[in-house]
C-alpha cells in the first residue's frame, strides 16, 4: 500500500521561505501570484493489510515524527 | 557537579561545551552517545550541545529529539535534574518535549554568525546565579533556524511564569528593533522549562570563556552551575 503525507504550516505562523519563493517568483515574471507557502511531501509504503491500519500507522508517524503539530499540519492520502 | 554531554551525529560543539565545564569544575564531562539508554551514574548537569545533528533533515532537532538517550534526559528533567541545551541543544529540546515552541527559520533567511548581546532576565537560578538581574552580556550566536515561535497562550504563560531566561538586546540592554537578530517572539533567545532545571539558549557561553576569544561573558553560565 502506498500513501502520501503532506505536512503544512498552520495558518498564520510566518513561513519566511515560502515569501522568499513568492518574491523569486515575481522577480522571474511569473505574474499572477498571490502568495506561496511551503510545505513537504512524503511518499512513503506501507506492509499494513487494510486501509484502516495503514491510516493508524501513517497517523502515529505523523504526530510522533513527520509534523511539529505545535506549528504545522498534516494531511494522509492512502493512493 | 557532575556533567555529561550527549553527543548525536551531527554535533559540532560538543568539545566546546566540554571544555567550558572542565574550565568551570575542573573535571573533564563524559560525552554520552546518543544511542545509550543510560546517562552516567550521579549526573547532575546534561548538556546537548550546539550543531546540526542528523543535518538539521526534516526539522532542526527534530530526529534526536527522540533519540535512545533523550528518555534518560527527560526522565532526569523529570526528577528535577539540571538540562542544558545549547543552539541545536535548544532545538533537540523542543522537538523532545522539554520545552515549548519551536525554532523557526530566521527572519530574513539567513544564518545569522556574530557577536550578540544579552540581558540576563533573573539571576535566581542554577544557570544564572553568578550574574545580576539585568546584566547585559556579549555572546555568539550563530544558527539558520534560531526565531522562537509559540502560540500566544504559550508566549503568555513563558512571560507570567518568569521563564524567558535571555533576552535579544543592544549593548545598552535595550530589546527590540534592531536589536533582535532572528525575529524571535519577544526577543526570547533561551526559555526555562517550569521548574526552571531546564534551559534551552540559542547562543553560546560555551564560546565566551576566555578572554583570548573575545571575552568571558559566557563564563558566569558554567560558574552558575558550579554552585548549583
Amino acid at each position: 500500500m502506498k500513501a502520501r503525507v503532506t505536512v503544512t504550516l498552520k495558518t498564520g505562523v510566518l513561513d519566511p521561505q515560502g515569501k522568499a519563493i513568492e518574491g523569486a517568483l515575481t522577480s522571474l515574471g511569473v505574474e499572477g501570484v498571490g502568495s506561496v507557502r511551503q510545505g513537504k511531501v512524503f511518499d512513503i509504503e506501507l506492509e499494513a493489510a487494510d486501509r484502516a491500519q495503514a491510516e493508524s500507522v501513517l497517523k502515529a508517524a505523523c504526530e510522533k515524527l513527520l509534523a511539529n503539530t505545535v506549528v504545522e499540519n498534516y494531511r494522509i492520502e492512502i493512493v | 557537579m557532575k556533567a555529561a554531554v550527549v553527543l548525536f551525529p551531527g554535533s559540532n560543539r560538543e568539545g566546546d561545551a566540554v571544555r567550558a565545564i572542565e574550565a568551570a569544575t575542573g573535571h573533564k564531562p563524559p560525552i554520552v552517545w546518543h544511542a545509550d539508554t543510560e546517562l552516567p551514574a550521579g549526573t547532575d548537569l546534561v548538556v546537548l550541545p550546539g550543531g546540526f545533528s542528523y543535518g538539521d533533515y526534516l526539522r532542526c532537532g527534530a530526529i534526536a529529539g527522540r533519540a535512545a538517550i533523550m528518555d534518560a534526559v527527560r526522565a532526569h528533567a523529570a526528577r528535577g535534574g539540571l538540562v542544558l541545551g545549547i543552539c541545536n541543544g535548544f532545538q533537540i529540546l523542543c522537538e523532545g518535549g522539554l520545552l515549548p515552541g519551536v525554532l523557526m527559520r530566521n527572519k530574513d533567511l539567513r544564518f545569522i554568525c556574530k557577536m550578540q548581546h544579552l540581558r540576563v532576565e533573573r539571576a535566581d537560578t542554577a544557570f544564572t546565579r553568578a550574574y545580576r538581574q539585568g546584566q547585559v552580556i556579549k555572546v555568539a550566536i550563530a544558527h539558520g533556524e534560531g526565531n522562537y515561535e509559540a502560540d500566544d497562550e504559550t508566549i503568555a504563560r513563558l512571560e507570567g511564569e518568569g521563564r524567558v531566561a535571555f533576552r535579544y538586546c543592544d549593548e545598552q540592554g535595550v530589546v527590540g528593533g534592531l536589536a533582535n537578530p532572528n525575529g524571535s517572539t519577544h526577543d526570547i533567545a533561551g526559555i526555562y522549562s517550569e521548574k526552571r532545571n531546564v534551559l534551552g539558549m540559542m547562543p553560546h557561553p560555551e564560546n565566551l570563556i576566555d578572554p583570548l576569544v573575545g571575552g568571558v561573558d559566557g563564563a558566569g553560565l558554567f560558574k552558575s552551575l558550579v554552585a548549583a
